[in-house]
């Protein structure tokens, strides 16, 4: 009997094989087999996208363990062991809704090699399900790490004109640090002789051993994040990549750090994340102040949209390693609005990119003048990203400041400006796209958002306003898990 | 013992079907000029037969202790004998594309299977001396076996020149550890050596270690391997860069614990020397490689460090770890081999990384494959290549050889960089021209173990793992 969860994660590879079979009957890559993968594609990102629905309905909010768990002995002391909690539950709903959104924007701008895009794509999507599932060290660490290769190959196939060169070093700056986690995955399995996240979230490690152990796990979910000063990985793999992989990129891949953080160096190493705390709070800092200066100087969209996600990040791993409460649930918030923010942000790019293939912000100015109807759109999500109440944006930025005032008052502050920064960058980009006169006769033949796009932006612009203005639906869901989190750090440290 | 004790004719019955095949087929082979389908079939008959009877024979002693057959030799004789099965079609379809028929290929490969299955039943310094000959001279003549290539010749005198050298250091060496021993049986010298060996005798253990680390082509005995890559015809590649490295690792296990288990905390330095320059020169001399068989030889190189570190762990943990290794980067090395033999373009061999430029758009499938292994040889998960890194790292970490562990690890992303360039090369650059219909047994096999690389082994491990303990219990007992 296979179980709920497995089904869930497994179920894109279902399509791959259905995709395979057609390549296969097909003799050719002709127009007829790369729709055909398309409709199978979406078809089973919708269907997944249903089943996790049934997991979110069947998921015990009031419970702080985990749920739906399989575990099923494998060799060598391992186990497939999959499990979900609040933390994780929303991840695997955000990755399910994303992917067909993907699959979508990507219906025109993907001419060659559909099947196998397609097929990246589904494996990446299987892929991050089971990373936000896995109970055992290295069931995680065999999902977290097999994503490098989809999206090397979607990064490097498909992408811009320096693709090979983000595609490696994308795949080089993430394999160096989830190497250093595969060390510390191996050493704590000698140590704690299991390798059950649930059993060593309870197994306490001597001090000593922690700070090692965290600062390897530190070294993985730092680059995936990414933190300032690892991120030079992330402005490059979004410029390159295609709007659909910079959608997945920034909407779920960079949220896997972050969901690190939270399941192993928190609870796992809890002296060791109190003592580092003040290193993680000024790297928080500076990459929120310092990449929101850097963003604002930004000539290409895709760049400016990438140093802003750093910042974002920033409010999340500060939030973190707060360890309170508001901390904790601000940073699982944040994390998701950016999911969706950030998303439709790289959507809006790859609006006027696929009409105009360029991304100079310079090209651009007076497009509302042509596109309203984009322009009302792309307002929405800058003003999310901006952080403005009744947007999602806000609560979980509000919340992480409001869980690290109490752990670090200075922190708080320097990252408030922050709020500011973003205000700052987002709203010039706004202005010198959308406002001010059409000065380039290039754009005058630039036509407006069509019903396929409008179709995609419509589940973001929903997602985004209800999150807003109704945050608690995300809070009911997480808080049990959260409080859980926060009172095990607190117990452990004394803080 | 108290148990009867099989007799010698059973506990040989594997070898001593080798031995009387080979010399059958050579009379057979002799008489028939130009050998066929059924030849080829016989030769992969016999290795078959021998990997059944060496699975299901008995356990136990022969040849006053020369022989020993426990479980880690069956393991070995088993991968040894199915692999050498396996290179007999590939490297005959592969000759008779280039119009050569030589019905001593299959020959060599059972004599080389040969040597290899004493290797690993080796109990004493003579039987070991004689398996490694045997096997390393069928190994001398298949490198140069290409008679109408220059570069075949110059690889199988290379090979040859340099494999006398190590053989004359092995047997220095093995003439010293007699010399303080006093016998060359490998109880014997254990009895001798349990507080440690001597200086001469630690002298004669160095010299025997280099001997073998040549076959193993670990650093800094490491020189030959890329140039008889380079030269060698690419089936025969596939076949000694495979089982004769699993032969010699079983076999240098059994030596350093059966023989010096004692001296442990001396030969430790050795191994854990060799195995991080191995991984060093195999992670930097590669980047600079343009020919996929040399890559590919400096890949070997650094896989090679990597068992090395297992062994160094010690201990059942660390050679089972060892054995888990080899046995996967033996599928590994296999099928990636059958992939070049499989594929050619205007009846010439690809070998430079150009001729494989945008080969995912015109063999998608053997692309996905040869992907799959560098893939794995990288290390990535869920591929065979992270599970053998898994056992490794784990005997590693648990020996307390931490910084070793990690220095490896470090070395394998420097490595990704050129696995990554092959992959780029077949994915993203544009194709440079149509290549020939693959053979069809090359790609068979190819795509049968680029499937055991991934899912595959995921499934197998699950009787790997007590298989290859039980095995290490086996070699790490006196």
């Amino acid at each position: 009997m296979i179980g709920l969860l497995s089904l869930t994660s497994f179920a894109p590879l279902i399509g791959v094989a259905a995709i395979l079979l057609l390549r296969m009957l097909a003799k050719t890559e002709d127009a007829r087999t790369a729709t055909l993968t398309k409709w199978i594609a979406l078809a089973t990102t919708l269907a997944t996208l249903a089943l996790s629905a049934v997991v979110l309905a069947n998921f015990d909010a009031r419970q702080t363990g985990f749920q739906m768990v399989e575990d099923t002995p494998w060799f060598a002391g391992l186990h497939y062991h999959m499990g979900i909690d609040g933390i994780s539950v929303l991840f695997v709903l955000l990755t399910a809704f994303l992917m067909p959104i993907c699959i979508l924007a990507s219906w025109k701008s993907i001419e060659t090699r559909v099947v196998e895009y397609m097929i990246a794509f589904l494996v990446l999507e299987s892929l991050v399900i089971g990373v936000f599932c896995a109970l055992d060290l290295l069931v995680f660490y065999l999902f977290f790490e097999a994503q490098l290769v989809p999206m090397f190959l979607i990064i490097g196939i498909w992408g811009g004109k320096r693709r090979v060169y983000a595609a490696f070093k994308f795949f080089l700056y993430t394999l160096l640090g989830s190497v250093l986690m595969l060390a510390a995955i191996l050493a704590m399995i000698g140590i704690a002789h299991t390798s059950s996240i649930p059993e060593l979230m309870t197994y306490k490690f001597s001090s000593g051993v922690q700070t090692w152990l965290w600062l390897a796990f530190f070294a993985s979910f730092a680059v995936k994040m990414p933190m300032w000063p690892v991120h030079t990985w992330l402005p490059d793999a979004h410029v390159e990549a295609p709007t659909a992989g910079s959608v997945i990129l920034a909407g779920i891949l960079l949220k896997m750090g972050g969901y690190g953080f939270m399941r192993f160096s928190l609870p796992m190493f809890p002296h060791a994340s109190a003592q580092f705390a003040p290193t993680v709070f000024a790297l928080s800092a500076i990459a929120i102040v310092y990449t929101s200066l850097v963003a604002y100087r930004q000539t290409d969209m895709k760049k400016l949209i990438a140093y802003s996600s750093v910042a974002h990040m920033g409010f999340v791993t500060m939030g973190i390693f707060s360890g309170t409460l508001q901390g904790e649930q601000g940073a699982l918030f944040q994390m998701l609005s950016h999911g969706v923010i950030s998303g439709a942000l790289f959507l809006c790019v790859g609006v006027v990119y696929d009409r105009m293939h360029t991304r100079e912000i310079a090209f651009y100015g007076g497009v509302v003048k042509l596109m309203p109807l984009y322009a009302a759109v792309f307002m929405l999500f800058t003003m999310g990203n901006v952080g403005l109440p009744g947007t999602s944006g806000f609560v979980g930025e509000i919340l992480t400041l409001t869980g690290t005032y109490r752990a670090s008052t200075w922190t708080a502050i320097v990252a408030a400006s922050g709020m500011i920064l973003s205000a700052v960058y987002a709203l010039t980009l706004y202005r010198r796209i959308v406002f001010g006169e059409v000065t380039n006769p290039a754009l005058n033949g630039i036509t407006d958002m069509n019903s396929r796009e409008i179709l995609i932006f419509l589940p973001l612009i929903a997602g985004t306003l209800i999150l807003g203005l109704h945050p608690s639906l995300v809070f009911d869901v997480t808080n049990a898990s959260a409080a859980h989190l926060a009172d095990a750090f607190h117990a452990a440290t004394g803080r | 013992m108290p148990m009867i004790a099989p007799s010698t004719q059973s506990l040989s019955l594997p070898e001593l079907i080798l031995a009387f095949s080979s010399v059958a087929l050579l009379i057979w082979g002799a008489f028939q000029k130009k050998p066929g389908a059924v030849f080829n079939a016989a030769a992969v008959a016999a290795l078959i037969a021998a990997a059944i009877v060496s699975a299901t024979g008995p356990l136990g002693r022969a040849f006053d202790g020369g022989l020993i057959v426990d479980a880690g030799a069956v393991l070995g004789k088993l991968v040894i004998y199915l692999a050498s099965a396996v290179a007999i079609p590939l490297g005959d379809h592969w000759f008779r594309r280039r119009g050569i028929v030589r019905f001593e290929f299959p020959v060599l490969v059972i004599l080389a299977a040969l040597g290899m299955g004493m290797m690993v039943s080796a109990g004493d310094l003579i039987a070991l001396y004689i398996s490694i000959e045997l096997q390393s001279l069928a190994l001398y003549v298949l490198a140069a076996s290409r008679t109408d290539d220059e570069k075949s010749s110059e690889a199988g005198l290379k090979y040859f020149v340099l494999g006398a050298l190590s053989s004359g250091i092995l047997l220095y060496g093995a003439s010293l550890i007699y010399g303080f021993a006093g016998s060359t049986h490998f109880d014997v010298i254990a009895a001798s050596m349990t507080h440690g060996a001597g200086p001469g005798a630690l002298f004669g253990l160095v010299f025997l270690i280099c001997g073998i680390a040549f076959k193993v082509s670990a650093a800094p005995f490491h020189m030959w391997t890329p140039d008889v890559y380079e030269g060698a015809p690419t089936p025969v590649v596939g076949f000694f860069a495979g089982a004769p490295k699993l032969a010699a690792m079983i076999l240098l296990a059994r030596v350093l614990t059966q023989a010096f288990g004692g001296a442990i905390e001396q030969w430790r330095q050795v191994i854990v020397a060799m195995a991080l320059i191995s991984v060093a020169v195999g992670a930097f001399a590669g980047l600079a490689q343009k020919d996929v068989k040399r890559l590919w030889a400096y890949s070997s190189i650094a896989g090679i460090g990597y068992a090395l570190i297992g062994l160094a762990a010690g201990g059942v943990v660390g050679i089972q770890s060892m054995l888990v290794f080899m046995v996967l980067y033996v599928v590994d090395v296999t099928g990636f081999f059958a992939c070049l033999t499989a594929l050619s373009r205007d009846g010439k061999p690809m070998q430079t990384f150009d001729d494989f430029a945008g080969l995912a758009r015109e063999r998608p499938g053997m692309a996905v494959a040869m992907t799959f292994f560098s893939l794995s040889a990288l290390g990535l998960p869920p591929f065979s290549g992270l599970w053998a890194k898994y056992y490794v790292f784990k005997a590693a970490l648990g020996a307390g050889l931490a910084p070793v562990a990690v220095a490896a690890l470090i070395g394998s992303v420097v490595a990704a960089f050129y696995y990554l360039k092959l992959i780029k090369t077949m994915w993203f650059d544009s194709a440079v021209g149509p290549t020939d219909t693959p053979t069809r047994s090359a790609s068979l096999v190819g795509y049968a173990c680029a499937l055991f690389a991934f899912p595959g082994v995921l499934a197998a491990l699950i009787w790997l793992d007590p298989w290859a303990h039980a095995a290490a219990v086996a070699l790490a007992t006196r």
